[in-house]
């Protein structure tokens, strides 16, 4: 602070004072901005759970009603029972556990490969792999269907849980980019030790990489919870569905019931919220760690 | 020897990863570009009919030139999601008590699954008793204007998707945060000792730091936007008049309503290519306006 070459009359309190003032000012500003943005992006949940309390005569008003008057706990009942959640949510975390366990595996594998090993052709295959994140997944997909279709596939969970069993690139590149920050002297020292590669990888980078996988088995649970095209081009069986093609066909079959719909909706979402609030840092890491850098 | 046991043991580790990209990517790759020259009902086996699939996309004014004017028309939201994502990125960066409340809020949009958003923006874009309108109402009534029916009316129904998706702007901004939050310290300092304010902090130092991560958001962007389907399958399956029609969808449409294999193949090829034209031209002005760290001074 430039101490002493102020001596106006109010003197240097009076100059500091004002400083703290103006940053109250700023700081009062800046909240201000984060609430009314706050409001704006939780004002659809709120409706969401709002709608998804009401009776049917109520959804419909001139003015939106926040606070259900009076409260129907019942259109849960109804909207799991019309829509089979229990059996959807099975479903879902059936796919889910196979779809984080093969990533995970197959993506590890392959990343230690990209980052701690040299060997020819690394580089580039390296730089395909990292033109696959950028690949539609339109070009892929259709010759993947014929070919699941004529080894009658379809209809099963097979084409749903089995390719991430031969990594994902994302998944590769992210953990690829973790493994890169771990010191070469310990995979060095344990050379000499005489310890193979497959020992290194398991004893020692795996252990030292916990975050970053699960962090990739985060990603991988919500892609899979989340995702929407592969079950609905895949599965056959309504009694096979997972939870987010189940919503689509409620949808179809409740197109005005708000309170229903608004209900099965929160249902599907809570679960990942859940998960969220509990997973937060490993978010922001992963986040991080695929920030661009290197 | 030790050379080669070297060679194979890498690509032993790597091997998962490359089985996977020959099945489930290369091989793809190839048969979809044969089969965008044929015609392929996947009933019966597919018959050569050279560029007659090209042809008749290119010549389609119905559906396929609008599907994809529609695509290019939601590339307006690319520009709009920079803004307001960097925005709230700096908005976010203040080092204030109770930020992390507000940064969970502004993500959480992001995690919902698309189909919940799908319906719950049903609901919230509903012309006579939606949350949008409810707000609107009042609010254009002094002008003696009334709100939009958004998915119902052709010319907003796009505009309508635009909104719904930078809700879920969320997911940008903590990448932002995190590129903020890698940006030195010293670098601050420095332009603070040469008398700069924070509009000029903002703008010198700031922003050529993370162009890095605003370039990768871009081509994601881009990429994202000729993917995008399953909002637009759940909420108006491309109605009303087609506006809403992506390109997705009607690739979708053709493999999987109409089975036109053939037809479908040639549409994700023409995005195949499209997606790597934009990509190079992106990667190409990119010099211009990315600052790599350690390329240049």
């Amino acid at each position: 602070m430039a101490t002493g070459t102020l001596s106006k009359t109010n003197g240097l309190t009076g100059w500091r004072q004002s400083r703290v003032w103006r940053r109250r000012i700023a700081v009062t500003a800046v909240y201000l901005v984060l609430v009314a943005l706050s409001v704006s992006f939780l004002a659809p949940f709120g409706l969401m759970v709002s709608t998804s309390l009401k009776t049917e005569d109520r959804i419909f008003t001139e003015t939106i009603e926040w606070i259900p008057n009076p409260i129907r706990w019942q259109n849960y009942a109804e909207a799991l029972q019309s829509f089979p959640f229990l059996l959807y949510l099975r479903n879902t975390l059936f796919v889910c556990a196979l779809v984080v366990v093969g990533t995970v595996l197959s993506s590890a594998l392959p990343a230690y490969g990209f980052a701690r090993l040299r060997w020819k052709g690394r580089d580039v295959l390296f730089l395909i792999m990292l033109a696959t994140i950028m690949l539609p997944a339109q070009v892929t997909m259709l010759p993947v269907f014929v070919l699941f279709r004529t080894i009658g596939w379809t209809g099963t969970y097979l084409p749903l849980v089995v390719p991430p069993f031969f990594g994902s690139a994302f998944a590769i590149f992210l953990l690829r980019q973790f493994f890169l920050t771990i010191p070469q002297e310990l995979s060095d020292a344990a050379r000499i030790d005489g310890c193979s590669e497959w020992r290194i990888f398991w004893q020692i980078i795996v252990p030292l990489s916990i975050p970053a996988l699960a962090t990739v088995a985060l990603f991988a649970f919500i892609g899979a919870w989340t995702d929407f095209i592969n079950p609905l081009v895949y599965l056959t069986d309504e009694s096979t569905y997972t939870l987010a093609v189940g919503l689509q066909t409620f949808v179809g079959r409740h197109s005005s019931e708000w309170n229903l719909l608004m209900a099965a909706a929160t249902v599907v979402t809570l679960p990942l919220m859940v998960v969220f609030f509990f997973t937060q840092k490993l978010f922001i890491e992963g986040i991080t760690l695929t920030g661009i850098k290197g | 020897m030790r050379e080669r046991q070297r060679n194979l043991q890498g690509w032993l580790f790597v091997s998962p990863w490359i089985a996977g990209f020959l099945m489930f990517t290369l091989y793809p790759i190839l048969t979809s570009l044969y089969y965008s020259f044929c015609d392929y009902r996947v009933l019966t086996p597919p018959r050569w009919v050279g560029l007659a699939n090209y042809v008749a996309l290119l010549t389609d004014r119905d559906y396929f030139l609008p599907s994809l004017w529609n695509t290019f028309f939601m590339m307006i939201e690319l520009p709009l999601a920079l803004i307001i994502g960097l925005t709230m990125a700096l908005l976010l960066n203040h080092k204030i008590p109770g930020i992390g409340v507000f940064r969970t809020i502004y993500y959480l949009p992001s995690i919902m699954p698309v189909v919940a958003v799908a319906v719950l923006w049903l609901w919230v874009l509903n012309p006579q008793y939606g949350l949008l309108n409810a707000v609107l109402t009042p609010v254009l009534a002094p002008f003696g204007l009334q709100p939009p029916g958004w998915l119902a009316d052709p010319s907003w129904s796009k505009p309508a998707f635009i909104m719904m998706d930078l809700w879920a702007v969320g997911g940008s901004v903590v990448i932002y945060l995190a590129s903020l939050q890698n940006v030195p310290a010293h670098l601050y300092e420095a332009a603070e000792i040469d008398g700069a304010g924070a509009w000029h902090k903002t703008v010198n130092v700031t922003l050529p730091m993370i162009s890095p991560v605003i370039f990768y958001n871009l081509i994601m962007g881009v990429i994202w936007t000729f993917q995008y389907f399953t909002q637009t399958f759940i909420m108006t399956q491309g109605g009303p008049q087609n506006s809403t029609l992506f390109y997705a969808l009607y690739l979708f449409y053709n493999a999987f309503r109409d089975f036109r294999m053939g037809h479908a193949c040639a549409m994700a090829w023409i995005l195949f290519v499209l997606t790597l034209v934009a990509t190079l031209v992106v990667f190409r002005t990119s010099a211009r306006w990315v600052y790599y760290e350690g390329e240049r001074g």
